[in-house]
């Protein structure tokens, strides 16, 4: 059985209702043990169901052997040692986990890492290097764009990922005109990186940054 | 080195890298996600397993049954911690609540189990079967019925300060103020979680963890244990956040340690984002009267301010009252903080504890009592300045540039173009106005030590348990042994955050950046005098430029010095009664323009300047990201940021980062600083003091006073939503 066609199509799914659909698949591993037997204390699972996946990280690829409620963010960061996304809340509140797969952002505490067999993923190990910053590394360094530095990959990810939706035409909640390409304000740079919270309070130095990489590149 | 006599000139003056604005040092590690934060450790030990915390269900109580059967039996798990099997354990000096709980329960969500599995997903799911069973106490979670319980506290209690006769000068004042002011319970909310992995070597602990305070956390980290503090290893070189959410030892560590000597193997914990909020610590809520008398010129004659707030039994009170001894002049006065008992979680230190309330409250009264005088709010703060600590007239500040803060900005902000007339202002469908508060917070001088070494190729390596938390510490110290040796930044390595390095001033209070420099400036003098004695100079007139050593004539590289044999020099800086003599503070001044939508009451702010004044700024560009950071989080604590409490149970319902709202960033416009050009020579060697949390100080009341300015409704019970103002809104045209 090939368990990840399945999953695959479950992914759409899981993208729209993230939060609500990983509640459950946590909350629901011991219960259906309870459930079951109708025992008042549950019964602990077997063991863990495993699969194997496979997909690229970085130009790498890598080929796991994973529990199934492991997500794609400990997947990076607990297997790969990968531990530039950052887990600051699990929960697809505070965007610290942010990576691109396929060339979109994603909140990767809030996705199953089995769900991404032959994605793409780039991390911020795969933008730049601390000898060969990625523009937006760098840009962020020079406007001092960050303080503790714990939000920043997932931020500088974000703001690479935003500049691109920018670019392809897609709208935000700050598009006053839904027909009109998108423009490249502070306003919109603010709206679509609001799922990145940075608790230092950099974001004035960090739409500066994203503003001058921008100009750069248009 | 004892700092007892000002400053006089020193090699920091040359301010060939200190006081410029400099990259941080360790940027292109946080910008590549390469910095190791706690969690991320799997370089330091191999085989480490996952723990996951259980928190109680209740606010106050006991365990009556804890069962682990199911979760030991789970798959994948190697232990499960309680208070049962964890062994005798001490206290944390700095610790008021336990930090595992059984079987009494002193807060909610206070950690009772950690489970401790091969994986994160088992410690998880084995997590969840543990079956608590609790008989629930009688707790006190409300802050208005335990204030209305102690009774009439308007009488001046022993603890009180008291100068002059504050009752026959207000009753006889011409103009004046009375009101009551809450600020909201509010938490760190800092990005990175609580982490800690512990590795036991036979009787030897070391934690990779993230913690402001090494020395502190340290000891109380032994203590807890009942082991010697030498046997403790903490290192913590990199903390996602702060804001004195880890100022001590809190459960992730306790329970990584008492895990790892379960399990027999390394063990690391986070504290899951869900738990933080009611497991560690928080700014408590305060209820705050303030009264003001003052002549009809608007001189103050009266000031009273008196704060009200909750700890556990054993706790400390918010200090919000402690700026208004010091920050306007006045001649009979009268503060208090007292304290309820409350039995929610612990209230503790959070970015500029006490100010960072008092002055939400204190500065909403003073632009209230400027609209009473008709005077101009910021020429209201202006009349009453003092030069002097108004307790002690004959302590002087030994800086103090309050007027020139407020006088530069407001010409700046263009404040001469406010509508004093409240609710005029209309720019479409907004309301706009603008505010402004006065910023203060003192400056805490802290014994700082560092050990500063200098290699074979002329590297200059300085090592002390400091700490950085985002402050800039790396950088700033980095710039300081780069000065004081004569080197460029290239030729300095920084290593902090290890309690085997000198014990530093560590990160709290904004007194990490004056203090720590300070320590490293004393190892340098110290370095500097060992390199004079190797080369055969005198250090009295030797120069350090450029790499090389100066004196007469002759020229040496720096590296010659340790080719004998590497250099090393150890000293703290350490104070002496200037503290005492001289009050020792930083002052600000904060403007403010809101925009609130004339129909929903919604609040935006758009334009945003501080003006600070606090010493010599040794690194203006980290400098200013401090303050707008605290700009920030000022925002947060103005328009959004609220803990609510569930009065009955007994603990903060919005306890995860969606439920308790933080500024993002379509929350934060542009943002301006300016520092005004100034040296302390009173306070360090390097003539400095903390912007981080002067930043803070007064900018919800500069909020508050924008959306008065802006809708002509005085809210004085933060954070300010728009439903306390939406049934007061000007009739819509």
């Amino acid at each position: 059985m090939d368990p990840l066609a399945d999953l695959d199509m479950t992914r759409r799914g899981l993208l729209m209702g993230t939060a609500a659909t990983v509640a459950l698949t946590v909350g629901s591993l011991p219960m259906p043990a309870r459930a079951a037997t109708g025992e008042p204390a549950p019964q602990p699972v077997a063991s863990p169901v495993t699969a194997t996946v496979s997909f690229t990280v970085n130009g790498t690829a890598h080929d796991l052997a994973l529990d199934t409620r492991t997500t794609l963010l400990d997947a990076l960061r607990e297997h790969l040692h990968l531990t530039g996304p950052k887990k600051g809340c699990d929960h697809g509140q505070c965007g610290a986990c942010t990576v691109i797969v396929d060339g979109r952002r994603i909140n990767s505490c809030l996705s199953l890492a089995v769900m991404h067999q032959g994605d793409r993923i780039t991390t911020i190990e795969g933008l730049g290097t601390p000898d060969k910053l990625h523009p937006m590394q760098a840009a962020f360094v020079k406007h001092d764009g960050y303080q503790c530095g714990y939000c920043t990959p997932g931020q500088i990810c974000s703001a690479v990922a935003v500049l691109k939706e920018i670019e392809d035409g897609i709208p935000s909640h700050a598009t006053a005109d839904l027909t009109a390409r998108p423009r490249l304000t502070a306003d919109e740079l603010r709206e679509r990186m609001s799922g990145n919270i940075c608790r230092c309070g950099a974001y004035s130095n960090i739409v500066d940054a994203i503003t001058e990489v921008a100009g750069r590149e248009a | 080195m004892k700092f007892d006599t000002p400053a006089t000139t020193n090699p920091i003056d040359q301010l060939k890298v200190v006081g410029v604005s400099t990259s941080r040092i360790d940027g292109p590690l946080k910008t590549t996600g390469t910095a190791p934060y706690a969690y991320e450790r799997h370089d330091v030990v191999p085989n480490q397993a996952y723990g996951y915390v259980v928190g109680a269900g209740i606010g106050k109580g006991r365990i009556a049954s804890l069962s682990v059967a199911a979760a030991k039996a789970a798959p994948g798990v190697l232990a499960v911690v309680t208070a049962d099997n964890a062994g005798k354990l001490g206290k944390g000096r700095l610790n008021i609540a336990k930090l595992l709980g059984g079987p009494e329960i002193d807060h909610y969500h206070q950690a009772v189990a950690l489970v401790v599995a091969e994986s994160f997903e088992q410690a998880r799911a084995a997590a969840q079967l543990i079956r608590v069973e609790y008989e629930r106490g009688e707790g006190r979670f409300d802050l208005a019925q335990a204030k209305a319980a102690m009774g009439d506290a308007a009488d001046a209690k022993k603890e009180d300060s008291n100068v002059g006769d504050f009752a026959a000068a207000f009753a006889a004042a011409p103009v004046k103020l009375d009101e009551t002011y809450r600020t909201p319970d509010q938490s760190h909310a800092m990005m990175e979680p609580h982490a800690t992995v512990a590795a036991w070597e036979g009787d030897r602990l070391t934690v990779w963890t993230s913690n402001q305070m090494v020395d502190w956390t340290t000891g109380d980290l032994a203590r807890t244990l009942g082991m010697p503090k030498e046997k403790v290893r903490l290192i913590s070189p990199f903390v996602g956040g702060g804001f004195g959410g880890k100022l001590f030892l809190r459960a992730d560590t306790l329970l990584a340690a008492l895990g790892a000597r379960a399990a027999g193997r390394p063990v690391k914990v986070a504290l899951q984002r869900p738990l933080m909020m009611n497991n560690t610590t928080h700014r408590p809520a305060t209820i705050q009267r303030i009264r003001i008398g003052a002549t009809a010129d608007g001189r103050i004659t009266a000031i009273a301010h008196e704060s009200w707030s909750g700890n556990l039994p054993d706790g400390k009170p918010e200090n919000a009252v402690d700026q208004t001894r010091l920050l306007y002049a006045g001649a009979n006065r009268l503060t208090g903080n007292r304290l309820a008992v409350l039995d929610l979680p612990e209230g503790n230190a959070m970015r500029a504890p006490g100010e960072a309330p008092g002055l939400m409250a204190l500065e909403i009264a003073m632009d209230e009592m400027a609209e009473r005088l008709g005077l101009d709010p910021v020429e209201f703060r202006i009349r009453n300045d003092t030069q002097v600590d108004p307790e002690k007239p004959e302590r002087p500040f030994s800086k103090r540039q309050l007027v020139e803060c407020l006088r530069v900005g407001a010409e700046r902000f263009g404040w001469d173009k406010r509508n004093p007339r409240p609710g005029a202002t209309r720019d479409g469908d907004w309301l706009v106005g603008i505010g402004m508060a006065a910023a203060f917070r003192n400056n805490l001088l802290t014994k700082s030590a560092a050990r500063v070494r200098l290699d074979t190729r002329g590297v200059v390596t300085v090592e002390t348990d400091m700490t950085d938390i985002g402050t800039g510490s790396y950088t700033i110290i980095a710039q300081t042994a780069a000065e004081m040796m004569g080197v460029g930044l290239d030729r300095v390595v920084v290593r902090l955050g290890d309690s085997s390095f000198p014990v530093s001033a560590g990160s709290g209070g904004q007194w990490g950046a004056n203090n720590a420099t300070a320590g490293v400036y004393a190892a340098c003098v110290k370095l500097r005098e060992a390199v004079a004695q190797r080369l055969g100079v005198n250090s009295a007139d030797a120069q350090f430029a450029d790499g090389q050593v100066r004196s007469g004539n002759r020229s040496v590289p720096l590296a010659q010095a340790a080719g004998g044999g590497e250099l090393s020099a150890e000293d703290a800086i350490e104070y002496g009664d200037l503290g005492k003599r001289y009050q020792q503070s930083t002052f600000g001044g904060h403007f403010v323009e809101v925009a609130v939508d004339a129909a929903t009451g919604e609040t935006r702010v758009r334009r945003m300047l501080a003006v600070c004044a606090a010493g010599r700024i040794l690194n203006p560009l980290s400098a200013r990201s401090q303050v707008i950071g605290a700009m920030t989080m000022g925002v947060g604590a103005a328009l959004m940021e609220e803990l609510a409490v569930d009065t009955r149970s007994g603990f903060f319902v919005n306890h995860d980062l969606a439920g308790y709202e933080v500024p993002v960033h379509a929350d934060i416009p542009h943002q301006e600083v300016i520092f005004l050009d100034e040296t302390d020579p009173i306070s360090s060697p390097m003539k400095a003091k903390g912007v981080g949390e002067l930043g803070l100080c007064g900018v919800g009341a500069a909020v508050a006073n924008a959306v008065y300015n802006a809708t002509g409704v005085r809210v004085r019970d933060y954070p300010v939503t728009l439903d306390k103002l939406l049934d007061r809104l000007p009739p819509l045209a």
